[in-house]
């Protein structure tokens, strides 16, 4: 539904969108991670029409954006960075300006705000002026706006931030209630946000698509991905400390704590899963166990890693 | 969508808008307040000894100079510094029609300022038996030069994010628009440039245009004047909007 072909965009001499390509289909969640000022703004204020490509285009539901801005705008709903509204307009005097501007008309559109407000929890301040809502409160007439006509693409930059945790987890579950039958985009820097709504990850840096697949794939290129943590009662004798080591899969064995601590890191090869050997083993030498656990690998180091790596390779560029 | 209904849409919300601050009632305050003391103590009304408005309307182009760049600066400037610009831009309409939408909000309630002045029609009217054709034919062209002024503020508005610069070009360039038929401007001209150039530069003046019409003369030429100057600037808007989203 969403189709974005080699998108460039420079700001005088800085590149902030670099030839990014992907496509996203009904049902999909992409999340965009990045550091600030990486170019995931940029990339959807293109898509959604608000700033020309220098090379490069976006289609939605098959409309280019450059050449039938109209028709693919009427298919989007987006949540601008920072959700700027109309702040002298009442929600609902709000809510009704996009209707009539996406023309929605009477009963159609009196139906439309009606279920926008039910799903952003605005009854309460629908005659309020909205200079007067907390961030919040602004943030969710922001997300109504978006979602007024029903859209087959959403597109939200940054949808949960400055949102206190109980709204967070309403505008997830929001998301998550809709993603079947939509084609939906968010951004964040938020990465536990991530496993809570989305298929799907990007990962962009200095304007380029760094990694692009499920949460899950991107946790396992962690660095302690399937790392077994293991913490005994009392420290266990060395010669069976050694033989751990030997087990198969096993490339070796770290101190997990500090000096003295009975707490060891079985580091596996790339792909093994060595919990069952691990669990066998100890039960066999009868360690007292404290704690066992498979790490699944955070997706903050793997952020950091790609975004360092980029980085490294741009200096080594600069310092031809 | 059609585009007049997205244009309608668009020019209610900014209507609204303007009352929806005390900043409306000021500046209908201050316009009437202008505009009748002008009329009555430097236009000296009452010792011309004449029933007609001339000493009233003489004086519409330097209060406009002033009020419809005050008017305007606040048409897109605003929005680019809410980022409302944002939201306005990603909705299914076209440039064109969020321009004259905007347009014509700010240029109807420059209307709603004119029309407040009746009273000074209906006073002239008692004390004596005016022509009502030129008092008619002055309010006409006043309304249109209103809409001249405000084409230029809102194309100046597009250039910037701040209300303040737009208010300051706004008047600048109004002001080269008033006086291209004085002296002023034809002098320095007139010594450098050949004379078809001066008489084009003249032509282009508001002053002269709108004095024509407040004699009585509603000539073809001076509305598509004030109406080409209006398209000229509102198309101009849209480029410099366009050019923008491009930057």
């Amino acid at each position: 539904m969403i189709e974005v072909q080699s998108l460039t965009k420079h700001f005088g001499p800085i590149r902030a969108v670099d030839g990014v390509s992907f496509s996203v289909g009904k049902g999909e969640v992409l999340g965009f991670l990045g550091p600030n000022g990486a170019g995931k703004s940029t990339t959807m204020k293109m898509i959604t029409g608000f700033i020309t490509p220098t090379a490069g285009t976006a289609a939605v539901c098959g409309h280019d954006i450059r050449t039938a801005p109209i028709a693919a705008k009427s298919r989007i709903g987006y949540l601008p960075e920072g959700a700027p509204l109309y702040a002298d307009m009442t929600a609902r005097g709000f809510l009704n300006f996009i209707g009539a501007s996406r023309g929605l008309r009477g009963a159609e559109r009196a139906k439309a705000v009606d279920r926008v407000v039910e799903i952003a929890q605005l009854k309460t301040v629908l005659d309020q002026p909205i200079e007067t809502l907390s961030k919040g409160f602004t943030r969710r007439v922001g997300l109504a706006q978006a979602l007024l006509h029903d859209p087959d693409v959403l597109i939200l930059d940054e949808p949960t931030d400055g949102l206190d945790p109980n709204q967070k987890h309403h505008v997830r579950q929001v998301i998550n209630d809709m993603a079947p039958d939509k084609a939906i985009v968010i951004s964040t820097h938020i990465l536990e946000e991530v496993h809570a709504v989305c298929s799907r990850a990007m990962i962009i840096d200095h304007g380029r698509l760094l990694a692009d697949s499920t949460p899950a794939e991107l946790e396992a290129r962690a660095q302690h991905h399937n790392t077994v943590t293991l913490r005994t009662l009392a420290m266990p004798p060395d010669g069976e400390r050694a033989a751990l080591g030997q087990l198969d899969g096993v490339i070796e064995i770290e101190a997990g704590g500090s000096a003295g601590e009975p707490v060891f890191r079985v580091i596996p090869q790339e792909g093994a899963n060595v919990l069952p050997a691990v669990t066998a083993f100890v039960a066999e030498k009868g360690w007292q166990v404290d704690e066992l656990r498979l790490e699944q690998g955070r997706l903050d180091d793997v952020f950091r890693e790609l975004t360092a790596a980029a980085a490294a390779g741009r200096d080594a560029e600069a310092a031809q | 969508m059609n585009a007049a209904r997205t244009v309608a849409v668009i020019f209610r919300r900014e209507f609204a808008g303007y009352f929806a601050s005390p900043v409306a009632y000021v500046f209908l305050i201050v316009f009437l307040a202008l505009a009748g003391a002008l009329t009555f103590f430097i236009g000296n009304f009452f010792q011309r000894n004449q029933a007609d408005l001339d000493s009233f309307f003489v004086f519409h182009p330097w209060v406009y100079l002033f009020l419809m760049p005050a008017i305007a600066m606040r048409l897109w400037a605003e929005e680019r510094k809410t980022g409302t610009v944002e939201l306005l831009f990603t909705l299914p309409i076209a440039t064109w029609h969020a321009v004259a939408g905007k347009f014509l909000a700010a240029w109807l309630f420059a209307g709603v300022a004119l029309a407040l002045t009746f009273p000074i029609w209906i006073t002239v009217a008692n004390l004596g038996a005016p022509d009502h054709g030129p008092i008619i034919a002055g309010y006409i062209g006043s309304f249109l030069m209103a809409g001249g002024y405000l084409a230029i503020g809102s194309c100046l508005s597009a250039t910037t994010r701040n209300q303040v610069i737009a208010f300051v070009l706004a008047a600048i360039v109004c002001f080269a628009f008033s006086m291209a038929g004085a002296e002023v401007v034809l002098g320095p001209i007139r010594d450098i440039l050949p004379q078809d150039f001066v008489n084009l530069v003249a032509s282009f003046s508001f002053l002269n245009h709108f004095a024509e019409m407040r004699k009585g003369v509603i000539d073809l030429r001076n509305l598509l004047y004030f109406l080409s100057v209006i398209g000229v600037f509102l198309f101009a808007t849209v480029l410099v909007l366009d050019l923008k989203k491009a930057e």
